[in-house]
C-alpha cells in the first residue's frame, strides 16, 4: 500500500516480519500477518530454497516456462526470471504457449503472454493445435459437440507442451500451479474410482452449472465441486490445503499395482505408455470421422487402437490419467 | 458514502463486465457505520446482475473470492465486521477459475 492511502485504525497491524509496514495479508501457510514487500521476499526465497534443495536445475540448461497468460504461469515466469538473475542459476529461459484455437478464450491470454515476453525479456514460442494436429478446438467441438471435448483439449495441450519443448530444444519444462489446484488434483486422484457416481450426483444436483466460469467448453463438473469443497475446508482451517498436498506427496502406490511404463508412440515418436500415444488415438478418430475413439465406451476399431481404448475405458474424460498415479 | 469497488478474476462478468464501479452507498437506517456486511448486501442487490451464487455464499462472499479493503486482505480488518469509511477502495477477486 502506498503512503498516501489511509490505514484502517482498527485493523492497522504491523507486518510480523519487518515490524514497520502495515500487514496486507495473512499467509494461510503460517497464519502470519505480513506486508506486501515481505510477502514477496519470503515467497521468492522459499521457491529458491525448493529449487536448490531439490536440484531442479543445472547451470547452462534451457528451460521452457509453460505460459498460459493466467496468474499461475505469469507468477512462475516472473519468479524464475527473477531468481535466475538474482542467484545466477545460469539458465536460458523461454516462454512456451499453446494456442488451442478457441475463439474468444485464448486470444486475450496470449496478449498477456506477449506482455510477459517484453516485461521479463524472455523469448516466446507459440505452438497451435492447428499447426500441430491440423485441428483447432473450435473445429473439434464442431465435430464432437460440447461433451468430452475436454479430453481432446487436455491430451493435446499436454503433448503440445512436449512438442513445443522439442522445437525450442529445451532440457526441461516448468509449469506453474497454485496450492488450490494441486490439492484439488490430489482429491480428484483419490476420488477417481468414485467419479462416475459423483458425476451422476452432481448432474442431479444441477452443480454442473457452476463449473469453471471462464472456460467456455467446460463439462468437468466435479472439478468445480472439489474446488468448492477445498475452499470451504480452507475457511475452517487455512492449512487444510497444504495438508492435502502433503498427504498427496506421502501417497504410496501398492506394489501390486501395475504402473504404466514410459515408451514412445509408434506413430508420432513422442512419449507414450501405449503403442500409440493418446493424442494419436484421438487424432486418428477425428481424421476418420470417428471422434469417440479413445474416449471410452467406443468399440470395434482396428486392433492396435482397440487395445488403447480398452485401457482407457476406466478413466473416461478425466484427462486420461492412469489410476493410482499422482501426476502433479 | 463514496466507495470505489473493483471486481476481478472473472467476477466482473457478473456485473456487466464493468470492473471498476464508483458508487454511493447509504448507511443502513439507524446505523452509524457502514460495515462490509452491509456493503455485500448492497452489492448483491445493486451490482450483481447474474449468477449471484458465484459471488455470495450465505451472508459472506463465496470461499475463493479474495476481498481487499484499501489493498489489505479483509481477514486482517475483521471480514464482515470491517467498517468502511469515505473513499475506501474495496476489491473483489475470484480465484475460482483457471490459472
Amino acid at each position: 500500500m502506498e503512503a498516501g492511502t489511509k490505514p484502517k485504525i482498527s485493523g492497522a497491524r504491523l507486518c510480523c516480519c519487518c515490524n514497520q509496514r502495515r500487514a496486507a495479508l495473512k499467509r494461510p501457510k503460517t497464519l502470519e500477518q505480513i506486508c506486501r514487500e515481505c510477502f514477496y521476499e519470503v515467497f521468492e526465497e522459499e521457491i529458491h530454497q525448493v529449487i536448490v534443495e531439490n536440484q531442479l536445475f543445472k547451470p547452462g540448461e534451457r528451460i521452457a516456462i509453460g505460459a498460459s497468460g493466467g496468474k499461475d504461469s505469469t507468477v512462475l515466469a516472473y519468479v524464475l526470471s527473477e531468481l535466475n538473475r538474482r542467484h545466477n542459476y545460469g539458465l536460458d529461459l523461454f516462454l512456451l504457449s499453446v494456442d488451442e484455437g478457441i475463439t474468444g478464450y485464448r486470444d486475450d491470454s496470449l496478449e498477456t503472454v506477449k506482455r510477459n515476453e517484453l516485461q521479463y525479456g524472455l523469448p516466446l514460442k507459440i505452438v497451435s493445435y492447428k499447426d500441430l494436429y491440423g485441428w483447432t478446438m473450435d473445429e473439434i467441438v464442431k465435430m464432437i459437440g460440447l461433451k468430452n471435448n475436454c479430453t481432446f483439449c487436455g491430451v493435446f495441450r499436454r503433448q503440445a507442451l512436449d512438442r513445443g519443448a522439442a522445437l525450442l530444444k529445451v532440457d526441461k519444462v516448468a509449469t506453474g500451479h497454485n496450492a488450490d489446484d494441486i490439492a484439488e488434483t490430489v482429491l480428484l486422484n483419490i476420488l477417481r474410482d468414485w467419479v462416475d457416481a459423483l458425476q451422476l450426483l452432481l448432474v442431479k444436483m444441477d452443480l454442473f452449472l457452476d463449473a469453471n466460469l471462464l472456460s467456455i467448453y467446460s463439462p468437468n463438473a466435479y472439478r468445480g465441486f472439489a474446488r468448492e469443497f477445498i475452499k470451504d475446508l480452507e475457511r475452517l482451517r487455512p492449512r487444510a490445503i497444504l495438508d492435502i498436498i502433503k498427504s498427496g506427496e506421502n501417497f504410496r502406490i501398492s506394489a501390486s499395482t501395475k504402473m504404466p511404463e514410459q515408451g514412445t508412440c509408434e506413430r508420432c515418436g513422442y512419449i507414450s505408455s501405449q503403442k500409440w500415444c493418446k493424442a494419436c488415438v484421438l487424432l486418428e478418430g477425428l481424421n476418420r470421422g470417428l471422434p469417440k475413439l479413445g474416449i471410452g465406451r467406443s468399440r470395434g476399431l482396428n486392433s492396435d487402437v482397440k487395445k488403447d481404448v480398452k485401457q482407457d475405458s476406466g478413466t473416461k474424460s478425466i484427462e486420461s490419467k492412469q489410476c493410482g498415479s499422482l501426476d502433479f | 458514502m463514496q466507495l470505489t469497488l473493483e471486481f476481478g478474476g472473472g467476477l466482473e462478468l457478473l456485473c456487466q463486465s464493468v470492473k471498476i464501479h464508483n458508487v454511493n452507498v447509504d448507511l443502513p437506517k439507524g446505523a452509524e457505520k457502514l460495515t462490509m456486511k452491509d456493503l455485500l448486501s448492497w452489492v448483491s442487490t445493486n451490482l450483481i446482475k447474474e449468477r449471484p451464487e458465484m459471488f455470495m455464499k450465505g451472508e459472506s462472499v463465496r470461499p475463493g473470492v479474495l476481498v481487499l479493503v484499501n489493498d489489505c486482505d479483509w481477514e486482517l480488518s475483521g471480514q464482515l465486521d470491517t467498517t468502511l469509511e469515505e473513499k475506501d477502495v474495496v476489491v473483489f477477486i475470484s480465484t475460482l477459475h483457471g490459472g
